[in-house]
């Protein structure tokens, strides 16, 4: 019992992303809703770097890199999108910017 | 009881543990700390996966600078606690065990599988060896060069976006 | 004997750890001692001279007022981080000290090279990993304190180490390209030869990119405008006290350490010699630098020295003199050549840091940053394209 098959990784990379769901759904600050976003991502990810090990093919972990490198730029974007929403509508809440014109 | 067994059910407690804090917690800032948690343990993962310049850049470019900026925006718009609304009961009562009983499901048939059998570390591991950063950039720079090239555009259109967004309204 | 045998990495490994943080702490203790006395000689001053002779035992008197201190929480600070800020700070500071190599690795025990914990072949870009994490440190502590002026500079501190993080690894990529491998073994194994071949000749523009961005990485002059004291009461760390006050001391010291051993490896050819192989001589260096080195402690003790600082001082001596006879010994002689190169190289590091540390005036932060982003960065950017361009045109 002292090998690690790859279903390991699978199986901790689904919880990983069911719980990035779940965070996703039922979180209001919209940080936190983020987070929960790039949780998901980091789960596909290991995902990604689990199937590369199994089948020997490099081209896994080419994806995470972009992976990595797209979630970067989004998060640069998508934050300057949250600081300029915070200071329009002073909240935080996702459930008080349901108004599509201010 | 070998190392890499041991330090992959450490790293797994502590990336489901820091998921769960990042739900739980009620201060974002204990969130963000609760994800970098995730991310590191996620590093040590792929490590013992064999993707060392992975790890680094995992490291290096996800939790050593976008969760800084996380960190930052945060402490900038000064997110205090979070206000708890009453969520609706089906989502709580029925929506959450049905979402872990999906996750069971795709456990349960992914364990037998082919690919789920193979060994990744311990006894009989396939491509055993570390993931060498030569080969890695070869596929990286001669196969996947389009992408790359467009992954770095993408990057300057962000940090463009990103400098006119910031911008307080001229 | 056996089972150290066959635990050869374990035993080996826990023994190398124990001695380098030993060794390491010591050596923080008396940086902040050879600071003093330096910045004091350039300001026409003593520094500190009464605790001990010449001022040795300073270190340890500081040590044990920052024990004794009274340890004071403030009262809406977040608990968990206001304790877990210097934690950090100070174990990753510590921790990049165990990729760096002191001597070669073909000096080995029980089939385990000595002179380096963990001898890994992407060494470089772990070193650059912890250190990324090391703002964390900083950013946390100022926003836990919940008070204005730890959280202004927290957040100043940190942009400014992000923003100087990418020049420092910029700067450090045209070496790579040169030395083609991420381990430091593979880095020095290049500059092999004499002093002709280290790699601060042709990479002299990245040698210096990299040093200002140093500085500005481990804030200090005249990049510290986040923890002067004229400015922001002492920035990030205005909360704390007694321990945790040391430990963002420590792991500031630490830091430099680092960055002063990275840029010996990455450009003053690590634990390798400045003479050729050839001139036998350099042999006798360590052993007769420390005689003499004892031979003037006996002057002073003899000349100088009274009272109780004369008894410390005579000790002083005769450990100079011990350690000069073992380092002539033949079995010593060869080992000792690697980290007698490196330490040296280091010692000259540390001493250019607190020379700029005693004469330069601090940037304002805007100057700071403005000299960060639209200065260092493009001239980074220039050396790796330049050095990229020389190496693919001279390969074909």
């Amino acid at each position: 019992m002292s090998v690690v098959p790859v279903s390991y990784y699978l199986v901790l990379s689904a919880v990983l992303f069911g719980l990035g769901v779940v965070g996703f759904v039922f979180k209001r600050n919209i940080i936190t809703i983020y987070m929960a976003i790039e949780l998901m991502l980091n789960a596909v990810n290991l995902a990604f770097v689990a199937f590369a090990r199994a089948h020997g093919d490099l081209a896994g972990l080419v994806y995470v890199f972009f992976v990595i490198v797209v979630a970067a730029a989004e998060a640069a974007v998508g934050l300057a999108i949250v600081i300029t929403i915070a200071h329009n509508r002073r909240t935080l809440n996702v459930e008080d910017v349901n108004l599509l014109k201010f | 009881m070998s190392i890499p067994f041991i330090l992959f059910f450490i790293c797994a407690a502590a990336a489901v543990l820091g998921a769960v804090l990042l739900i739980v917690a009620r201060e974002p800032i204990h969130s963000a700390l609760a994800l970098i948690l995730v991310m590191m343990s996620l590093a040590v993962l792929y490590l013992l996966l064999g993707a060392e310049f992975i790890a680094a850049v995992q490291v290096i470019v996800y939790a050593g600078a976008v969760m800084v900026l996380f960190v930052f925006v945060i402490m900038l718009l000064n997110a205090g606690v979070e206000v708890r609304t009453n969520y609706s009961k089906i989502a709580k009562y029925v929506g959450v065990p049905l979402g872990f009983f999906l996750l069971l499901e795709v456990a349960y048939w992914m364990w037998g599988s082919a690919v789920g059998t193979t060994v990744a570390n311990g006894a009989g591991a396939v491509n055993a060896d570390a993931v060498s950063t030569v080969d890695l950039s070869n596929l990286l720079f001669r196969d996947y060069l389009f992408p790359f090239e467009a992954t770095s555009i993408l990057v300057l259109i962000a940090i463009v976006g990103a400098l006119v967004l910031a911008k307080k309204g001229e | 004997m056996d089972f150290i045998a066959q635990h050869a990495v374990l035993v080996v490994s826990l023994a190398k750890i124990a001695v380098l943080l030993f060794v390491v702490m010591t050596a923080l203790a008396y940086v902040t001692w050879f600071e003093r006395k330096v910045v004091a000689h350039i300001q026409s001053r003593w520094g500190p001279y009464y605790v001990g002779a010449h001022g040795l035992l300073q270190p340890l008197a500081d040590g044990l007022k920052f024990l004794f201190k009274e340890d004071v929480t403030p009262p809406a600070a977040d608990r968990l981080m206001y304790v877990l800020a210097p934690f950090l700070a100070l174990s990753l500071a510590l921790t990049t000290l165990a990729l760096i190599p002191f001597g070669p690795p073909s000096v080995q025990l029980f089939g385990q090279p000595v002179f380096i914990v963990a001898n890994s072949s992407i060494g470089l870009l772990f070193l650059f990993a912890i250190t990324s994490i090391g703002v964390y440190g900083v950013a946390l502590a100022g926003w836990s304190s919940n008070s204005k002026y730890p959280l202004l500079g927290g957040l100043r501190s940190s942009a400014q180490m992000i923003s100087y993080e990418v020049s420092l690894t910029l700067s450090v990529v045209g070496v790579l390209l040169l030395a083609g491998s991420f381990s430091f073994n593979g880095i020095i194994e290049h500059q092999y030869g004499s002093i002709r071949h280290w790699h601060v000749w042709p990479q002299i523009i990245g040698f210096l990119c990299y040093i200002t961005a140093a500085i500005a990485e481990t804030n200090r002059v005249p990049f510290d405008l986040p923890e002067a004291e004229t400015e922001l009461v002492a920035g990030f760390h205005t909360e704390y006290s007694s321990f945790k006050f040391a430990m963002f001391f420590m792991a500031e010291y630490a830091n430099m350490i680092t960055v002063s051993c990275l840029a010996t490896i990455l450009f003053f050819g690590g634990w390798l010699s400045p003479f050729p192989d050839s001139w036998k001589w350099q042999l006798y260096l360590p052993g007769a630098g420390l005689v003499l080195l004892g031979l003037y402690c006996a002057y002073d003790t003899a000349v100088h020295m009274r009272g109780i600082a004369r008894i410390q001082f005579a000790v002083v001596t005769l450990l100079c003199f011990a350690g000069g006879l073992i380092c002539l010994a033949p079995s010593v002689m060869q080992v000792i050549q690697g980290p007698f190169w490196f330490v040296t190289k280091v010692i000259g590091f540390l001493f250019v840091y607190v020379w700029i540390r005693g004469t330069l005036p601090r940037f304002r932060y805007d100057q700071l940053m403005s000299f960060g982003w639209k200065l260092l960065l493009p001239v980074s950017l220039v050396n790796l394209v330049a050095t990229a361009l020389v190496i693919l045109l001279r390969h074909g």
